[in-house]
């Protein structure tokens, strides 16, 4: 049996809840110097390398990161990465992930940037630290740095002299300054870093040990769960707390103003009571929600602020044809296949909170604001959970945990939500609209382009208390922000709305829609989604319209050479050169991003085969390159790639968040179904391009969008139809191909 | 008090018999295994296996398992000695949060039980009860195959 | 010998009694029937785009595809198991294929087919295919029919062999069967009821067969005289009355009724399950003129009000049952359960819950409501795993007890063995189906991965 991890185990070792020894902690940095000198990464932000690694006594490596695991493998990337730099077996590094009272200060883990921030920092920190290292050693053994080299974590001199990395730490400080750039290795020397290592939290979670904030059990913790307002903005008229507080081992029912908390001794009381007590209230629910079928086309009329995304004027040659498109997508939900979970606990002069959020630090202070303490009477620490996929509850089931907490100070607290709170109470992805028309000159030559693209917000991330979803609960709620875009050229709503290809003219234009009639924030590639899903169709229609090869058309318009090989790998690994001979009904599709036009590239060549009768797609042979720049991992890219193309085939062929004129409908996987195992694609292949040396690009979100119009290509490659509105169910597949 | 078989250790353990197995596993068993993803047998986070059968712990309350074997995936191997279905999961790396992959497990391990030679098919549609987010479909399934293949390998062959 | 066993030889010998009798007289008048001159198909184009797409409509009210489209395999290229009492019947391959199909058909082949149960050859079919039902249909429909199939995409495709005891192996004894059960002749309207009433009365009897599954079949697997639409049995589980004898606590309306053809689920009823929801997923598709007046049609059939129940004492709380409704069921189905919440019906409303036999209730304990691809509707897990024989048996006392007020099924254990029993043979024919199909020697000898190539250019559905 697992042994009951104490409250110390849990402090100290941070995010992953492997157990490692306590170690003292140097203090965390985050100075606030002006100006900044131009640090790589995080270390702009967090410049002492004390505050990324610590040396052991034994010679065995701390690093410390900001970022969180999400299940996209950061752990294993970041200790390759400083395992690498360091001269250590990955073995002997230990990360810690995401806590505010020990990682520097990364903001989210988001928009694919860990690797790029993080990576980036721990790379030029352990090279850093290494020369320290070996500086210090040059000078205790009375020999030429040079001539030192260094073995797992032991540095040794000619003449047969070596010095343990625990020796030399005891007499040296990291406590300084990292510089621009110092003591980095020739990438071509790399011997961990590239390398395909095994996950290191895997064997862990498939033989049961403790492994999520799910799985943290505290000596005298209880078990609460919330009963959720029905509808956005519902009050409360009544609730029989009194009732419900004689359950069999119930401990307290908390309600404030519309907040309504039941804890009890077990996890199944807990629930008993939540849907006793649930059942006991009423509300008066006063939100009136749009007719659901009059999504997404509600998003392109609402008031929206109009901003310009890019103008490009030059000669060309004139137009002979222009086509005009509208592409839509719905509301989609992040979905967890775990709840949201956290633990909290409030001792008299601090409230720890173990958490699932992708940024410790903005949610610290929004908990502050929340429940109205300093913030520095709060420690936020990151457990991983289920995959989240971008804001979804986490953060609110901390609040909710911070919240119970403070009612019970001395007792830990584990609040996980139920199915229906998940998929209720959740932000989904933005409903968008992108309407999009170009011009061919007589060449086949794409000449103009016109663009806008129509959406809410994609970031209403908790970075103040009015944005947790127990605020509008409280008797005397914060104010809530109102939304703003994300600027380019990341962006938001517009994220790849600019094209990557060279066109003479173009004009895009982000309207961006302030009112939100369901609550949304940040899903998996934010825009890009939508915003690919239309370029990349578009390009397709485009190419028919030229009468041109669809792979050859859009390398007839993308100069980037990297675009050009991603592409080209993609092809020829999937044999584009040589169609099989056609059959009805089978038809293959080809689409490409850079995501965000900053990050990693994919390029997904796919076939997939119409079930005539039903409109039903059945997903074939899936092929996609990615340059994510230096592959730190190359078979993390793979697996996450491949999880992104399942996940976008999800998203693409089935889902929408469905509701009525007052609640969220898709309460649960019956009324919100995704991918299951026999609607997988038959095979999943994804080729690295691997660029030593080149900048980390991240690779999270970079499937989602090409993967979309990848499967709409093929659609109208096998059936001649054009289908522009997400999902591409059974049911409008075959209503588009007719009897 | 209700006695209770987990992995071959009986157990008496407090709790009313209308809770499901999948509580008494997580807070009064202490196994981690076992994850809470619906509570509703929608999602196969919670598959263990009563007598062999791959059930939802989620809806299988205390008052169904008298004189029944439970097996969570602590009881099929250990880190340091994973049982077969578990090393071709880490052989293929097949998770990525790994939230849903000890159900997948447990339900792999019952399918192949049954059909030591599964055709593809029937692979695809014996993992059907479970769901991943994450989209690590592909691998779960590359596992499936090869831990049937190192099963039939190992096991004494078959008369008939 | 097990119940089962012995209720089978006993039919059969009656079965082979009259089958004797019939072919005597068959014999001598009309045992032989042509074979029909096979044509070259016909071009798809030569059907006018209307009339495929009237056939469309009348092929999903016929539900053609849910009986000929095994798992997993091709719309209407067959190969599907029927379980009938006397044996497994393998729906035939209804696409225009010319080798493996109905590629060869003339219209009047197939009309032949659809009114006298012979095939092209001259061969009798079984009347697992209703043509009992399709012989009223018109010769319009069954021209629109005809043009439908063979506009359908070609498959190659040989259903397995049927799985029959002699005698019944033996085809032309069906001229016997026929002799006594086949009423040929078009459909005549009412002129006394409305027109949407006689287009509701004829699509039920004629082409939408109600009658194959909710009417009482006889020793000889015929429907019972005089008992059209009183209860009868699919695959296992019980088709319930549509007519007087309807045991649904609240009455249909017609709005209900049409609301549950087209969606499977009616908020103050439940949901389709069991071979119904395959029917209802065909129904989907059809116009809602013809559904309006199927429920048109059937809302006159039913009791003008609910049957009214004596009340009975209140059942003993069997506290096991309870623990196990409440820790096993009580998440979708408990007064304070999100689904209950959110306006699915309690199960006081069910139909099966109230039925005079607990057939549907422990079939749908067992097997509950399977998933369909990406299709947001009612799902419930099935507990065949998690539950022995008598913790089935005691959840359905307890549903019948706890929400109505009815008197106990009796010899419920005995019921769950039986159905368990049904459940494996069906499932053993199933996937023999499906493994002799995807074992076939060409894929077999395939790698794995070459297994996975293949499924993806075959389209993985053959
Ligand atoms: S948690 Fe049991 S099936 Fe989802
Ligand atoms: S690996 Fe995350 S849900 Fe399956």
């Amino acid at each position: 049996m697992t042994p009951v991890l104490s409250r110390r185990d849990l402090l100290g070792s941070g995010g992953g809840l492997l157990v490692m020894a306590a170690m003292p902690v140097a203090p965390v940095t985050s100075s606030p110097l002006a100006p900044p000198p131009p640090l790589p990464g995080s270390l702009r932000t967090t410049p002492l390398l004390d505050a990324w690694i610590h040396v052991r006594p034994d010679g065995g490596i701390t690093a410390f990161t900001g970022k969180a695991e999400l299940g996209q493998g950061l752990t294993t990337a970041l200790i390759q990465v400083v395992a690498e730099e360091l001269d250590v077996a990955p073995a002997r590094v230990a990360l810690i992930t995401a806590d505010t009272g020990r990682t520097p200060n990364e903001g989210f883990t988001a928009g694919s940037h860990s690797m790029q921030d993080s990576g980036t920092a721990l790379l030029n920190a352990a090279a850093q630290a290494r020369l320290l290292l070996v500086a210090q050693a040059a000078a205790e053994l009375g020999v030429a740095e040079k001539s030192l080299t260094v073995a797992n974590g032991v540095v040794h001199a000619p003449g047969g002299a070596s010095r343990t990395y625990g020796a030399l730490a005891a007499k040296l400080s990291l406590h300084t300054r990292a510089t621009p750039s110092a003591g980095l290795k020739d990438p071509a020397t790399y011997r961990v870093i590239g390398r395909s290592l095994p996950r290191i939290d895997i064997p862990a979670k498939l033989t049961g040990a403790p492994s999520y904030v799910q799985d943290i059990r505290l000596p005298g913790m209880l078990h609460a769960r919330a009963v959720r307002q029905p509808s956005a903005g519902a009050i409360l008229l009544h609730a029989d707390t009194d009732a419900v507080s004689r359950l069999p081992g119930v401990v307290k029912v908390i309600r404030d103003g519309s907040y309504l908390a039941v804890v009890a001794a077990k996890e199944w009381q807990a629930i008993q009571a939540m849907r006793a007590l649930a059942a006991s209230a009423t509300w008066r629910e006063t939100t009136t929600l749009p007719e659901q079928s009059a999504i997404p086309g509600l998003i392109r009329t609402l008031p929206s602020r109009d901003i310009p995304v890019l103008t490009w004027t030059h000669p060309a040659a004139p137009p002979v044809k222009r086509l005009r498109a509208r592409f839509t997508r719905p509301y989609e939900m992040h979905a967890a296949i775990g709840p949201s979970c956290a633990v909290a606990l409030a001792e008299p002069n601090e409230l720890i909170v173990w958490t699932h959020t992708q940024g410790v630090f903005p949610l610290r202070t929004a908990l502050a604001q929340l429940l109205r303490m300093p913030k520095d009477q709060i420690r936020c620490i990151q457990v991983e959970g289920s995959g989240c996929y971008g804001h979804n509850g986490a953060d609110d089931a901390a609040a909710d945990a911070a919240l119970i907490a403070r009612a019970l100070p001395g007792r830990p607290i584990r609040v996980q939500w139920m199915r229906e709170q998940e998929n209720t109470s959740e932000p989904f992805g933005s409903a968008m609209v992108g309407e999009v028309s170009a011009a061919l000159d007589a060449a086949g030559r794409i000449v103009d382009w016109d663009y806008g693209v129509w959406s809410n917000t994609h970031n209403t991330r908790p970075v103040v208390g009015g944005l947790l979803l127990a605020n509008a609960a409280l008797p005397d709620p914060l104010p809530v922000p109102p939304p703003e875009p994300i600027p380019m050229p990341e962006g938001g709503g517009d994220r790849n709305s600019n094209p990557i290809y060279a066109f003479p003219n173009a004009h895009v234009v982000y309207h961006f829609v302030p009112e939100m009639p369901l609550r949304v924030s940040a899903l998996r590639s934010l825009g890009a989604h939508l915003n690919i899903f239309a370029l990349e169709s578009f390009m397709d229609e485009l190419a028919h319209a030229a009468g041109a090869d669809p792979v050859a058309f859009r390398l007839r318009h993308l100069t980037d050479p990297r675009g050009r090989a991603a592409i080209a790998a993609a092809a020829d690994r999937f044999g584009w050169a040589t169609p099989s001979p056609r059959t009805p009904g089978h038809g293959r599709g080809f689409a490409f991003a850079r995501y965000k036009n900053l990050g990693a590239y994919c390029a997904v060549a796919l076939d997939l085969t119409v079930e005539h009768e039903t409109g039903r797609i059945q997903l074939g042979r899936v092929v996609a390159a990615v340059d994510s720049g230096q592959a730190i991992n190359p078979d993390g890219i793979r697996n996450q790639i491949e999880g992104a193309i399942v996940q976008s085939a999800s998203w693409t062929l089935y889902e929408e968040v469905r509701f009525d004129r007052r609640r969220i409908t898709s309460t649960d996987w019956s009324f919100y179904p995704i991918l299951r195992f026999p609607a997988a694609p038959a095979s999943v292949e994804v080729h690295v391009l691997d660029r030593p040396g080149q900048p980390f690009l991240g690779t999270g979100e970079a499937g989602q969008g090409p993967m979309a119009a990848a499967i709409a290509n093929a659609l109208f490659d096998a059936t001649g139809a054009r289908l522009r509105d997400l999902p591409l169910s059974a049911a409008r597949v075959k209503a588009a191909i007719g009897v | 008090m209700t006695g209770l078989t987990v992995n071959g250790q009986h157990h008496e353990v407090d709790a009313t018999p209308d809770t499901p197995l999948l509580y008494v596993l997580r807070d009064d068993l202490e196994l981690n295994g076992a994850k809470f993803g619906c509570g509703l047998g929608q999602c196969g986070a919670c598959t263990v296996l009563v007598d062999g059968a791959p059930v939802f712990s989620c809806l299988t309350p205390l008052a169904l398992l008298a004189g029944r074997k439970v097996t969570t995936i602590e009881g099929l191997g250990t880190i340091a000695a994973p049982g077969p279905v578990q090393r071709a999961f880490i052989e293929e790396q097949a998770a990525q949060c790994g939230y849903c992959i000890a159900g997948m497990v447990m339900r792999a391990h019952a399918l192949l039980a049954r059909t030591p030679d599964p055709t593809e098919q029937e692979i695809r549609d014996g993992m059907n009860p479970n769901l991943c987010r994450c989209g690590t479909h592909m691998r779960i399934l590359a596992a499936v195959r090869r831990a049937a293949a190192a099963m039939r390998s190992a096991a004494p062959v078959q008369a008939g | 010998m097990t119940q089962l066993a012995a209720r089978r030889l006993r039919r059969l010998v009656l079965v082979v009694a009259v089958v004797l009798f019939g072919g005597g007289c068959t014999a001598g008048a009309i045992a032989w029937n042509p074979p029909i001159r096979p044509i070259a198909a016909p071009a798809p184009a030569s059907f006018p785009a209307a009339t495929v797409a009237q056939g469309a409509t009348l092929a999903a009210i016929g539900d053609c595809a849910v009986c000929h489209t095994a798992a997993h395999g091709a719309p209407f290229a067959g190969g599907r198991p029927i379980p009938t009492p006397f044996g497994t019947i393998y729906a035939t391959n209804i696409t225009p294929d010319p080798t493996t199909g109905i590629g060869h058909w003339s219209l009047a082949a197939f009309r032949r087919a659809l009114r006298h149960g012979i095939d092209r050859r001259g061969e009798h079919l079984y009347p697992a295919l209703p043509y009992t039902h399709f012989t009223h249909a018109t010769d319009a429909d069954i021209a629109a029919l005809y043009a439908f199939l063979m506009t359908r995409r070609p498959v190659h495709a040989v259903a397995p062999a049927n799985r029959l005891p002699f005698p019944l192996d033996w085809r032309p004894l069906l001229a016997g069967w026929n002799l006594l059960y086949l009423h040929p002749g078009v459909w005549r309207p009412d002129p006394a009821q409305s027109a949407e009433w006689n287009r509701g009365a004829y699509l039920v009897q004629a082409l939408g067969h109600c009658g194959a599954c909710h009417t009482p079949r006889n020793g000889l697997g015929a429907e019972e005289t005089g008992q059209a639409l009183a209860g009868g049995k699919a695959e296992g589980w019980y088709a319930p009355p549509l007519q007087a004898g309807s045991p649904a606590p609240h009455k249909w309306t017609v709005a209900e009724l049409t609301t549950y053809l087209r969606t499977g689920v009616d908020r103050a009823h439940g949901a389709a399950a069991g071979p119904m929801r395959q029917v209802t997923d065909e129904l989907a598709t059809v116009p809602a003129a013809d559904l309006h007046a199927i429920a048109v049609y059937i809302a006159t059939l039913m009791p003008p009000a609910p049957p009214t129940v004596p009340p009975r004492p209140a059942p003993v709380a069997d506290s096991s049952a309870t623990a196990i409704f409440a820790g096993a069921c009580g998440a979708c189905h408990a007064a304070d359960a999100p689904m209950t919440r959110d306006g699915a019906p309690s199960l006081a409303r069910s139909t099966a819950v109230n039925a005079t036999t607990p057939r549907n209730v422990i079939a749908i304990i067992l097997h509950g409501l399977p998933w369909r691809d990406g299709h947001a509707g009612p799902y419930m897990p099935g507990f065949a795993d998690a539950l022995t024989n008598a913790q089935v048996a005691a959840i359905a006392a307890y549903v019948r007890a706890h929400y109505t007020d009815r008197p106990p099924w009796p010899h419920l254990p005995a019921a769950v063995r039986a159905a368990r029993h049904d459940q494996a043979l069906h499932a053993a024919s199933r996937s023999q189906a499906m493994r002799a199909a995807s074992r076939d020697p060409a894929v077999r000898a395939a790698s794995r991965d070459q297994i996975v190539r293949a499924a993806s250019r075959d389209g993985d559905r053959t």
